[in-house]
């Protein structure tokens, strides 16, 4: 039997290596938040101190958004093929496959924000005024959060009718404070009035709280049909 | 059983009528937001009405998740007892007190603490197996309808008292809310979820919801001590013919949702054993099917058409 996280890491290059290929959730999920980046800027036309202080809420938006379209195929891919039944009878740990998913989610959706961010600069003028250095945690820490109970969630959802719309019904309300938390930060840092620390330890707790939460309950969801 | 139902019923329609006089007429006009503020014998009994069954909620399904193996049950039952030890003891250290908020006695912790194993060992007693997801639907329903109940007569009042409909920083406010949205998204998954497995995954949700509450708490109290809000005072003392008229209500309220959720529990119980009273039948007549043309021996087999 291979040790767990061999087979995190083979799950997670058989996820890549898919992914390079067929570029499909990347494709989709780039045009879609570039659409919504087109349609904010047509409809709000402010100015830079404004923008400051809306665009936190655009960009976490339009990430939120487009990580659901990711989000969505991820174990959709594995029912061709009986893939996931296959994985189920298997020994291998649950977890190990929990894992592997959600880093290679986690790698997509950060990709994303990294093409898609310097295009709300442009299309916003931005500057920020705190200290910019600390948009990276908070990015960092806001996507894991996003990506690990989305991943948790889209295996839930699996088991449901009308797959692809339950996942946001389940995902955004137990979100909420994470989203709050990267608005809140990256709006903090934007306008620098005030520091984001609380808003990072916010994340970094919800964060523990919810992988925690995840490793431990995702054998259950897993084995259920 | 089934006779006590309509006589309970009767008493409830009474004590709800006498809970209604009383917050009507005999009740005392508020100083300051003179005939307003009697909303809240329907708003503030309806919340903690819906928090309790939401609570329950929450225990059976964390029960319901644990008894799928015997080694996760007696380990939670031990935690939980835990629990309710460290949290009676707890709060009345001298370092732990002095963490607590002002106005907050340590008994009243403890005891809130207390309820936990409380509710969970009685739970664990009185609603063994497939009993624990039938409550756990019952209360979510029930307590979503309470839930709407404190949002819709929220806004109502604030919009004379404080002048806006609702105010997006307030803690309790947005805590209700998201709640409330939780809830909403279980009954959703219940509805939408066919599988044989329904009762875990919607128990998994349940236990995602109760973890989210503490830190949408926690998060809208750091962002309204940032950006105040025109919100009630929470140290205001009540007076006591008005405090007493609301434990009426409150009563009077968790009489009707008792009601409501026994006649829940008795439908979706019965609804449980027509489905398997069909599966059942269907098995036996595919059974007879199949031996009747001869065919394979498997007892899932279709019966032919």
């Amino acid at each position: 039997m291979k040790s767990f996280w061999s087979i995190t890491l083979a799950t997670l290059t058989k996820d890549i290596r898919l992914e390079w290929r067929s570029k499909d959730a990347l494709n989709a999920m780039l045009f879609f938040s570039l659409l919504v980046v087109v349609i904010f800027v047509f409809s709000f036309d402010p100015l830079a101190e404004e923008s400051r202080h809306i665009v936190g809420g655009l960009v976490w938006v339009a990430f939120l958004f487009a990580a659901v379209v990711a989000l969505n195929q991820t174990w959709a891919r594995e029912l061709r093929n009986q893939v996931l039944d296959a994985y189920r009878v298997s020994p291998a740990s649950a977890n190990a496959l929990f894992l592997a998913k959600v880093l290679g989610n986690f790698i997509f959706v950060s990709l994303l924000e990294a093409l898609m961010t310097p295009l709300f600069i442009i299309f916003y003028n931005l500057r920020a005024l705190g200290p910019a250095w600390q948009l990276i945690p908070i990015g960092l820490l806001g996507t894991w959060a996003l990506v690990v109970n989305g991943t948790f969630f889209a295996a839930m959802s699996l088991r449901t009718r009308s797959r692809e719309l339950m996942l946001p019904l389940l995902l955004f309300p137990v979100s909420i404070p994470a989203v709050l938390g990267m608005v809140a930060g990256t709006t903090s840092i934007l306008t620098g009035e005030n520091p984001a620390h609380f808003w990072i330890v916010l994340l970094l707790t919800y964060d523990v709280v919810f992988t925690t939460a995840c490793l431990g309950l995702f054998e259950t969801v897993l084995q259920a049909e | 059983m089934k006779r006590a139902f309509p006589i309970l019923a009767v008493l409830t329609a009474l004590f709800l009528a006498y809970a209604l006089y009383e917050a009507l007429i005999v009740a005392p006009t508020d100083a300051l937001q003179g005939d307003v503020y009697r909303i809240i014998y329907y708003h503030v009994p309806s919340a903690w009405t819906a928090f309790l069954l939401f609570f329950i909620n929450f225990i059976a399904s964390v029960q319901y998740l644990a008894d799928a193996k015997p080694s996760t049950q007696r380990a939670a039952k031990w935690i939980v007892i835990a629990i309710g030890i460290v949290g009676a003891v707890a709060p009345f250290i001298p370092q732990v007190r002095q963490q607590l908020p002002a106005g907050l006695y340590p008994s009243s912790v403890a005891t809130t603490v207390l309820a936990i194993p409380v509710f969970y060992l009685l739970i664990g007693k009185f609603f063994p197996g497939q009993n624990l997801d039938v409550l756990a639907v019952t209360t979510a329903e029930v307590g979503v309808v309470f839930c709407t109940i404190v949002l819709v007569t929220g806004p109502i009042w604030a919009r004379p008292v404080w002048g806006i409909w609702w105010a997006p920083g307030d803690i309790r406010l947005t805590s209700t809310l998201v709640l409330w949205l939780i809830y909403v998204s279980y009954l959703v998954l219940r509805r939408f979820s066919d599988s044989a497995q329904t009762q875990k995954l919607a128990a998994v949700l349940a236990v995602f919801g109760a973890l989210d509450v503490p830190l949408v708490y926690f998060s809208i109290w750091f962002f309204r001590t940032q950006h105040p809000q025109p919100v009630i005072g929470g140290g205001g003392s009540m007076d006591p013919r008005m405090l007493h008229v609301l434990l009426i209500s409150w009563l009077a309220f968790l009489c009707f949702a008792f009601l409501v959720c026994w006649s829940r529990f008795r439908l979706e119980k019965l609804r449980r054993e027509v489905e398997e009273a069909y599966a059942l039948e269907s098995l036996a007549g595919a059974e007879d099917g199949a031996r009747q043309a001869g065919a394979t021996s498997l007892p899932l087999n279709r019966s032919p058409r």
